[in-house]
C-alpha cells in the first residue's frame, strides 16, 4: 500500500538562497497547475463531459462554501467548521498516534526484550491497509467521530513507529561510548544520546505521520459523521454534486500542504545542528 | 618506592571471533604507567593501539590478564579516563559550550559551577568566538579540541587519544601538539597517546613503546631523553628518530623465508 512506500526516509530539499532563484521556483512550479487548470476549462468547454463543472464553477462555488451569500445551501459557510472538524481529528489522531509510537520505538529501539515481544507482531499488522479496517473500527467505536479519530491514528502511527526504530537503531556507537566515558550511562544515555540523535528520522517519520493523516481523513470521515472535509466529499457524492467534491478535495489538499509547511519549519528549527537540515 | 603507578596492564591478552576466525588482537601485553607521564604507543595496523587502547577506556574487556588503575581492576568506562577519538566522537546537537558541559552536567555539577568550567575550557582552546556554534560548522582541528577539552572539563586523569591528529593538515598537528604539550605540563595529566607517525612521538612521548602485529603485542619501549621542548630538526631528534625507525622496520621485516 501506499504507506509501506511512503515510510523511506525521504531528503530534505534544499533551497536555493537567491531570491531571483525562489523567484524562479515559484514560476516554475505553477506552469502544470495552470496547464491543467486551462486543459479543465477546455475540456468542460468543448462539452467533453457535462458530469464535471467548470474551473469558475468551482471557484463561484468555493467562494460560497466558505463566506456563503451566492447559493445558500445547506453547505453555504460551512467550510470553517468542516475544515474545524477534519483538523482536530487529523491533530489529535497524530498527537496520539506520536506520542504512542515515539516513546514504542524507542523502547523498541533500544530494549532487546520489547524489541521480541512487539516487532514481529506489528510487522505482520503493518501491510494491513488503513482504508481494510474502516468495518471493524466501525463495529468497534460506532459510526462517528471515533472512528474516523481511529483511522487517523492508524495511518500517523506506522510511519512514526518505523522511522523512530530507523533513527534509534542508527546510532552511532561511537556517541554511546563517547556518552558513557563522560559519566552519562544506562537510562540517562536514551533523553542525552538516543533522543537528540534519532530526531532527524523522528522528524521525518512524524512528517510523513501527519500526511498520510490528512490522507486518511477522507476514509475516516466516510463512517457516518456530520461534520468534516471527508464527509463533504461522501455527501456531494451522494448528491451528485461534483463542485461539492473538487471543493472538499482542493480544501484538504490545501490544509495538507499548509500543515506540511508547518511541520516542516519546526523540523527545520529544531535540526539546525544538523548539516542536511538546517536551511 | 611502593607507589601504586595510575595504570598497570598485566599480561592482558585479547582475543575476537570475527566470522568464526579467531584474531588475537593483544596477546600477553604489559605496560605500567607513572602519573603524569607521557606515554606513545606506536606500531604498524592491526598491531592492536586502539584495542589497549580501548581496553584502558573501558570500552571492552579483557579476555585475560589485568588492567587496573591505580590498583584496581577497570570495570567500564568512567570520567577519570577520557578518550580523544579519532573521528572527534562530538555530539552533532550540541554546540561548542554543551559539548563541553555535558560531561560536569551528567554528572550532576550544579549549574553555575558547570559555567565557569566551559568558559575556563572555551577559552584555553581559543573558541570563544565559537562557543555557540555547532560541530559541523568548525573544522577538524577545532572539533578536535573541544574533544580534548571536553574530557579535560570532566577531570579525566587519564586521557587517551587514538590518532587525533591523524586526519589533520600538518600545520594544524604541530599546533595542536604544542598545545597538548602545554596542556599536559601545567596540569599533570597523564597521557596515552596512539600515532603512526614516529616523530610525533618522539616529540611528544616520554617513552615510545613499539608493537608489533600478529599477535597483536608490545615489543619493546623506548624513553625519550631528549630535554623540551623537542626540535624536530636537531641531530639528536634525528638520531632518535632512526633508531626508532630500524627498531620498528625490523619488527616488520618478513619473517625469514
Ligand atoms: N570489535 C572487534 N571485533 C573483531 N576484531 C576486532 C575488533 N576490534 C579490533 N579487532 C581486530 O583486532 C586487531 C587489532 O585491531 P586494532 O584496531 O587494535 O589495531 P590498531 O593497532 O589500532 O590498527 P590501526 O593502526 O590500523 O588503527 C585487528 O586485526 C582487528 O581486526
Ligand atoms: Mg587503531
Amino acid at each position: 500500500m501506499s504507506d509501506l512506500t511512503l515510510t523511506a526516509p525521504i531528503p530534505t530539499v534544499r533551497r536555493p538562497s537567491a531570491a531571483l532563484g525562489r523567484l524562479r521556483q515559484f514560476g516554475l512550479a505553477l506552469i502544470v497547475p495552470a496547464l491543467l487548470l486551462l486543459g479543465w476549462h477546455l475540456a468542460v468547454k468543448a462539452g467533453m463531459s457535462r458530469l464535471i463543472p467548470s474551473p469558475y464553477a468551482v471557484a463561484e462555488y468555493m467562494v460560497d462554501f466558505a463566506w456563503g451569500g451566492i447559493w445558500d445551501d445547506a453547505f453555504s459557510a460551512t467550510l470553517h467548521q468542516h475544515l474545524l472538524a477534519s483538523a482536530s481529528r487529523v491533530y489529535g489522531g497524530f498527537i496520539l498516534a506520536a506520542l504512542v509510537a515515539v516513546p514504542l520505538g524507542i523502547m523498541i529501539g533500544r530494549v532487546p526484550l520489547v524489541r521480541d515481544l512487539l516487532d514481529p507482531f506489528l510487522q505482520l499488522m503493518r501491510p494491513i491497509p488503513v482504508t481494510a479496517w474502516l468495518p471493524l473500527s466501525m463495529i468497534l467505536f460506532g459510526l462517528g467521530a471515533t472512528s474516523a479519530f481511529f483511522l487517523v491514528f492508524l495511518g500517523a502511527f506506522y510511519p512514526i513507529l518505523l522511522n523512530t526504530i530507523f533513527g534509534v537503531r542508527g546510532v552511532e556507537p561511537r556517541l554511546f561510548e563517547a556518552a558513557s566515558m563522560l559519566g552519562c550511562r544506562g537510562n540517562a544515555q536514551t533523553f542525552k544520546v538516543v533522543l537528540p540523535a534519532a530526531m532527524p528520522s523522528i522528524f521525518t517519520g512524524l512528517r510523513l505521520g501527519l500526511g498520510l493523516a490528512w490522507f486518511v481523513i477522507v476514509v475516516g470521515e466516510m463512517t457516518g459523521v456530520p461534520q468534516g472535509l471527508g464527509a463533504v466529499i461522501m455527501d456531494g457524492r451522494t448528491l451528485s454534486r461534483t463542485e461539492l467534491v473538487i471543493c472538499g478535495m482542493i480544501v484538504i489538499g490545501i490544509a495538507g500542504y499548509l500543515s506540511d509547511r508547518v511541520i516542516l519549519a519546526l523540523m527545520q528549527r529544531a535540526l539546525r545542528w544538523s548539516p542536511q537540515h538546517h536551511g | 618506592m611502593a607507589e601504586i603507578p595510575i595504570l598497570e596492564i598485566k599480561s592482558v591478552s585479547k582475543r575476537f571471533t570475527l566470522q568464526g576466525q579467531v584474531i588475537d588482537a593483544l596477546r600477553d601485553a604489559n605496560l605500567t604507567v607513572a602519573k603524569g607521564e607521557f606515554i606513545c604507543l606506536i606500531g604498524a595496523s592491526g598491531c592492536g593501539k586502539s584495542t589497549l587502547l580501548r581496553i584502558v577506556a573501558g570500552f571492552e574487556g579483557v579476555t585475560s590478564g589485568e588492567a587496573l588503575m591505580w590498583g584496581k581492576p577497570i570495570e567500564g568506562p568512567a570520567p577519570d579516563r577520557g578518550m580523544v577519538f579519532q573521528d572527534y566522537g562530538l555530539f552533532p546537537w550540541l554546540t561548542v559550550k554543551d559539548n563541553i558541559a555535558f560531561g560536569p552536567k551528567s554528572r550532576g555539577r550544579p549549574a553555575g559551577e558547570v559555567s565557569a568550567t566551559v568558559d575556563r575550557f572555551v577559552d584555553m582552546i581559543g573558541l570563544g568566538k565559537f562557543a555557540n556554534v555547532w560541530p559541523h560548522q568548525l573544522s577538524g582541528g577545532m572539533k578536535q579540541r573541544v574533544a580534548i577539552a571536553r574530557v579535560l572539563a570532566n577531570d579525566a586523569e587519564m586521557v587517551l587519544m587514538d590518532e587525533p591528529f591523524g586526519a589533520l593538515d600538518a600545520m594544524t598537528r604541530e599546533r595542536l601538539q604544542d598545545e597538548l604539550l602545554d596542556i599536559w605540563q601545567r596540569t599533570g595529566l597523564t597521557v596515552l597517546f596512539v600515532t603512526h607517525s614516529i616523530e610525533e612521538a618522539i616529540f611528544l612521548a616520554d617513552r615510545v613503546v613499539v608493537m608489533e602485529p600478529g599477535p597483536g603485542r608490545i615489543a619493546s619501549e623506548v624513553r625519550i631523553e631528549l630535554p623540551r621542548p623537542r626540535d624536530v630538526s636537531s641531530p639528536e631528534f634525528n638520531d632518535v628518530r632512526r633508531m626508532l625507525g630500524a627498531r620498528l622496520h625490523s619488527h616488520h621485516a618478513p619473517k625469514a623465508a
